[in-house]
């Protein structure tokens, strides 16, 4: 509590003359000025340690650890895609405590998760729940990955099958790459032609 | 007076770069001879493109110098500098706001155009202005936001409704005098930050080079792989600055963040990714057309999408499309944005399509495993990553469109995806060095392979024996190992074929294989920073573990064999600096020995009324020790709330990073070139320039 | 060796028309995505001048709007809303607390005027124990799935207020507390008379 007294405390001494300015200061307030107004609150309320005292309050209750095993999987949208285990605002300290509550009265993991998208929307979930359109979600991208593999097969075997136009590309070019080139070595061949290459070239 | 003199400097500038875009079109059209004189209008657009950089280093000098004179009548000084900052701060704070960093990236790329346009021309006069209309393009673009949206120079004048700030004094207004500014974001005031956003914007604007020649080879129809021998340096040093823009971003987050983590798929950190992405497969798929003379139509997408993906990247950022930790405040800049990307797509799509049947390839694939065609599956899994990376950014917008439901896609989705992929990569790194040009054969593929893979096979072997039993460890162990003994392999029998032939010491030997072979060993470095830093994300992803609790002073938590002691707590003020520090002092012990004192922090900004919770580390090879001060009580006995992880192995990915960077110098340091005279003549007649 | 397409004449196979197609189809359905988005972001779901489309509100235990435990807005018609958001952990949001209450005692009587109580992502408990402290007595009720934020601004944050006029129309947003009983009554007032 002393904490959060010294530094209200001096927020006010010091920022009683910007607020002034501030609500002047048309294009630079507005909602983002307000909106760090609100966060800055949260910060110094977590600072008071209300936390610590309602925790210390029962034995029995699931430890800090328990609490983060779950909240680690939820977002909160006070504080855009941080984990909720980390996020420091007071809204997500609520959130903590209230999936605290909720282990302590038995519910599992998967239960808590339920209630938050029930209460707060399917946002707080890490991942879309696996339903209705969210579904392209998890389908598009091995889609088009698959579609890439078989175009990129199609394409070599079509290569491959081809006669060559002309094969004679770009082995001048060894000069800045040394041991390469010529093509259809074997691979026993490759030091055999690296040593004569590079005695070409002394 | 002093602004407005700046702001008139970006109005000269931008007038200068259409200028020089519309006099680089005319001067075109008239396609006289090819020499300086014979392109009066071409030769008077790259002059007009060169004086762009002074004069923005002179704008981007008076910002400073209001930047660090206290100049809070200025908006833009108001928003990012307050009076308790020190003076490097106020500098770098050049870029820590939206305007700023706008004129940042303009004058780096007034910068890097005008070292492209210094350059010898001779034979290739016809890219020049071509060059100039793409680099100007997108600097007028820049400019024009800076101009018509952020203007750093902007003042605060008040007027009846109140005080903005304003271009041009607005009639019967009174210029206004803030007594302090606000203040730079204290998560931006850590020296990571300080060189994190100019790596990434260095990153971000040398490739619009390459694409400006890959589009000046598309408008010129001079489609060989001129344009891409001509632009390789840049691009090397474009994919280093990403590089590093990226790697430092990680460690800053890792410092400030208080997390525990280096990344966590946050849509921003995503719109950095995708051009690096794009970057790299480009960077391998353009060794295939320098060698082969194959893939000319899929080295110009690339490049092409690589650009299109800086700028759309720095619109998701910017333009507050995305919800995002990173996001910066919602502007009027989106539109133009929005503008821009629409026309850099049409325009290169309509040119690519235009130019596409001149891109054919010289040459054929010969061999599903040739190692041309092992590159390709490589890019075939950059694309993979990029095409996850893209969707899960876009797909919230989406839902949101379609069903009104907001959804995040966070680590869960990403990890899973692209695990498999970043295995394919690295058992692709390790295969490739070992296959040839043109032609293998699983045989000889086998025949060159099964030196190395024995003994990487003996790596998850002792894993599992010294207790590791998750499978996808095991997996990773042995694929690092795989490829770092497939690349010091096949450097071992480089440098023993040359010892052999040219009778030297062996060390000797190698160190000249590799001077004349920069881009392969170079490459090869490269990829075994890879592997060190996997061996540092596999430690953090898989072997990471926390704990949290509130203790008492004197009662200490437990993690993974450390105690973790809580000692005292102290809270002061420094009230020049405008910060309140709140220090927790734990002591740590390691079964039992003492290892040593560490510091977790909460530092309170008054100015911006922020909070940032600095961790103390213990860091050693084997793993890191990384302790957050959560919270406080100073009164009671209960003390204080302290979160732990246990990050092993991480430090590996800082130092996979520093050999990174070895191996990035290695490959594109500018060349003393090593080949000897008379074969470098014959070269030269090739390719003049080839090295610059 | 610079100049390929001269010295060896290629078959000119250009891009397939269906490839074209397929390539600009998927160049302007992104476009127009993020275009969408782009505006979305800029501009508030609805803006004043809109209807608002219907939802509704379930109310916390012990509130009731006559009698039932859930508000639809449809059924308001006819009426002036009033929809704050607010939050128990908001410390602007206290600062108008108080005078939101009293502009409901003030309206109440009447029943021309609704006020609208929701929390936007707090728990059960702590709204509670918020109300409960402030002696509020207008309905209130949590934004279950975060479904009425979402009607009326994408990036919610709190305190933010709405009016709605009779008609079901959008008329009036206030971002941030509002300071005194008189401004509420401002903005409540043109609606009313109508």
């Amino acid at each position: 509590m002393k904490v959060r007294a010294r530094h209200t405390g001096t927020q006010v001494e010091r920022y009683t003359g910007t607020q002034v300015t501030g609500t002047q200061l048309k294009r630079y307030t507005g909602r983002r000025v307000f909106r760090v107004t609100i966060f800055a609150l949260l910060f110094s309320l977590v600072l008071s340690g209300v936390g610590i005292a309602a925790v210390a309050a029962q034995a029995s209750t699931p430890t800090d650890d328990e609490v983060n095993a779950i909240a680690k999987q939820l977002y909160c949208p006070v504080c855009e895609n941080t984990p909720l285990d980390v996020c420091p605002t007071q809204a997500c300290h609520e959130w903590r405590e209230e999936i605290r509550k909720l282990l302590a009265e038995g519910k599992s993991e998967e239960q808590i998760k339920q209630y938050f998208v029930d209460y707060y929307g399917a946002r707080v979930l890490a991942e879309p729940p696996r339903q209705g359109f969210n579904w392209l979600v998890y389908v598009v991208p091995p889609v088009i990955i698959v579609a890439g593999i078989f175009v990129l097969f199609r394409a070599l075997r079509s290569w491959s099958q081809q006669p060559p136009l002309h094969s004679h590309i770009s082995d001048e070019n060894g000069g800045a790459e040394g041991g390469e080139g010529e093509a259809s070595q074997p691979a026993d061949a490759y030091i055999a032609r690296l040593e004569e290459e590079l005695k070409k070239r002394k | 007076m002093l602004a407005d003199f700046g702001y008139g400097i970006l109005v000269v500038t931008f007038v200068l770069a259409l200028y020089s875009v519309t006099a680089a079109i005319l001067g075109n059209r008239q396609q006289a001879a090819l020499s300086p004189k014979g392109m009066p209008l071409v030769e008077s657009a790259r002059r007009a493109q060169l004086l762009t950089f002074p004069l923005l280093t002179l704008s981007a000098g008076v910002l400073i110098f209001l930047l660090v004179t206290n100049r809070f009548d200025i908006g833009y000084v108001y928003e990012v500098t307050s009076r308790s900052m020190p003076t490097y701060l106020k500098i770098t704070a050049w870029w820590g706001g939206q305007a700023g960093s706008l004129l940042f990236w303009a004058w780096l790329l007034s910068a890097f155009t005008s070292a492209v346009t210094l350059r010898k021309w001779d034979r290739d006069r016809e890219f020049l202005p071509w060059v100039i209309v793409v680099s100007s393009i997108t600097l007028a673009f820049f400019l024009s936001m800076n101009l018509f949206f952020e203007n750093p120079f902007a003042r605060f004048f008040q007027t009846s409704e109140g005080v903005e700030a304003y271009t041009f004094r607005p009639q019967g207004s009174i210029p206004f005098m803030p007594q302090d500014g606000r203040g730079l974001n204290p998560l931006l005031r850590h020296p990571g930050m300080v060189i994190h956003p100019p790596m990434l914007y260095l990153g971000f604007v040398s490739f619009v080079i390459p694409f400006a020649f890959a589009i000046a080879a598309l408008a010129t129809g001079r489609t060989d792989d001129r344009w891409t021998r001509i632009t390789r340096r840049w691009t090397l040093w474009a994919w280093l600055f990403l590089s590093l823009g990226l790697v430092l971003g990680g460690r800053w987050a890792y410092d400030v963040l208080g997390w525990g983590g280096y990344w966590g798929w946050d849509p921003v950190e995503i719109a950095a990714f995708m051009p690096w992405l794009t970057g790299t497969a480009f960077l391998h798929s353009v060794m295939i057309q320098e060698k082969r003379g194959l893939l000319k139509h899929w080295n110009m997408i690339l490049i092409i999408l690589t650009y299109a993906l800086v700028i759309f990247g720095t619109f998701l950022t910017r333009s507050g499309v995305l919800s995002s930790v990173h996001a910066f405040a919602q502007s009027a800049i989106g539109p133009m944005f929005f503008a821009f990307i629409g026309l850099t797509f049409i325009v290169s799509i309509s040119l690519l399509i235009w130019r596409w049947p001149e891109l054919k390839s010289e040459t054929e694939m010969k061999s599903m495993l040739s190692r041309e065609a092992l590159f390709l599956l490589n890019n075939l899994l950059f694309m993979s990553v990029l095409v996850v990376c893209f969707w899960g950014v876009i797909f919230p917008l989406i839902s949101e469109l379609v069903t009104g439901q907001r959804v995040t896609v966070g680590p869960p989705f990403y990890e899973r995806a692209n695990a498999p992929i970043f295995g394919a990569m690295m058992a692709l790194m390790g295969i490739a060095p070992l296959s040839a040009w043109g032609k293998s054969t699983a045989l000889t593929l086998g025949r060159a392979l099964w030196k190395p893979t024995l003994p990487a096979l003996f790596v998850p072997l002792l894993a599992y024996l010294a207790g590791f039993t998750n499978w996808v460890a095991l997996v990773g162990f042995f694929l690092i190992a795989f490829v770092i003994f497939v690349t010091l392999y096949d450097t071992y029998r480089g440098a023993r074929a040359r010892q052999r032939a040219q009778k030297e010491n062996f060390f000797v030997a190698l160190g000249r294989l590799a001077a004349r072979n920069r881009r392969r060993y170079g490459g090869y470095l490269i990829h075994i920073s890879m592997m060190l830093m996997a061996i540092g994300i596999l430690g953090i992803e898989i072997f990471q573990t926390e704990t949290q609790g509130t203790i008492a002073q004197g009662d200490a938590l437990q993690l993974s064999g450390y105690t973790i002691e809580y000692k005292e707590v102290a809270s002061w003020d420094d009230l020049p600096a405008g910060v309140n520090y709140t220090r927790a002092v734990v002591n740590i012990y390691k079964d039992g020995r003492y290892l040593g004192q560490l510091t977790p922090r909460i530092d309170y900004y008054y100015d911006s009324q922020q909070r940032m919770t600095i961790p103390g580390q213990r860091s050693t090879l084997q793993d890191d020790l990384y302790v957050l001060l959560v919270d406080w009580q100073p009164v009671s006995a209960l003390g204080a709330t302290f979160k732990v992880y246990h990050n092993p192995l991480v430090n590996w990915l800082w130092i996979g990073c520093l050999v990174f960077i070895a191996g990035m110098l290695f490959a594109a340091w500018p060349d003393r070139d090593p080949v000897p005279a008379p074969q470098r003549k014959e070269q030269r007649a090739y390719h003049p320039g080839a090295a610059d | 060796m610079n100049e390929p397409t001269t010295t060896a004449p290629l078959p000119r196979r250009g891009v397939p028309l269906w490839a074209q197609v397929v390539i600009w189809v998927a160049l302007v359905a992104l476009l127009a995505l993020v275009g969408l988005g782009l505006r979305k972001a800029q501009n508030p779901i609805i803006s004043p001048g809109s209807t608002v489309p219907d939802f509704t509100l379930t109310l916390f235990d012990g509130y009731t709007y006559q009698s039932a435990s859930e508000v639809h807005l449809a059924d308001l018609q006819g009426k002036v809303v009033v929809i704050n958001f607010w939050a128990s952990w908001c410390g602007p949001c206290e600062e108008e607390a108080a005078e939101l209450e009293e502009a409901w005692r003030l309206y109440e009587p009447d029943g021309q005027v609704v006020f609208l109580g929701i929390a936007w992502t707090d728990t059960q408990e702590n709204a509670k124990a918020y109300l409960k402290r402030f002696n509020i007595t207008y309905p209130n009720g949590p934004d279950l799935g975060s479904r009425i934020s979402a009607i009326f601004n994408r990036n919610l944050g709190v305190p933010e207020t709405y009016i709605i006029d009779k008609t079901g129309v959008l008329r009036y947003a206030k971002i941030g507390p509002f300071t005194s009983v008189q401004e509420i009554r401002a903005a409540i007032e043109p609606l009313l008379a109508e």
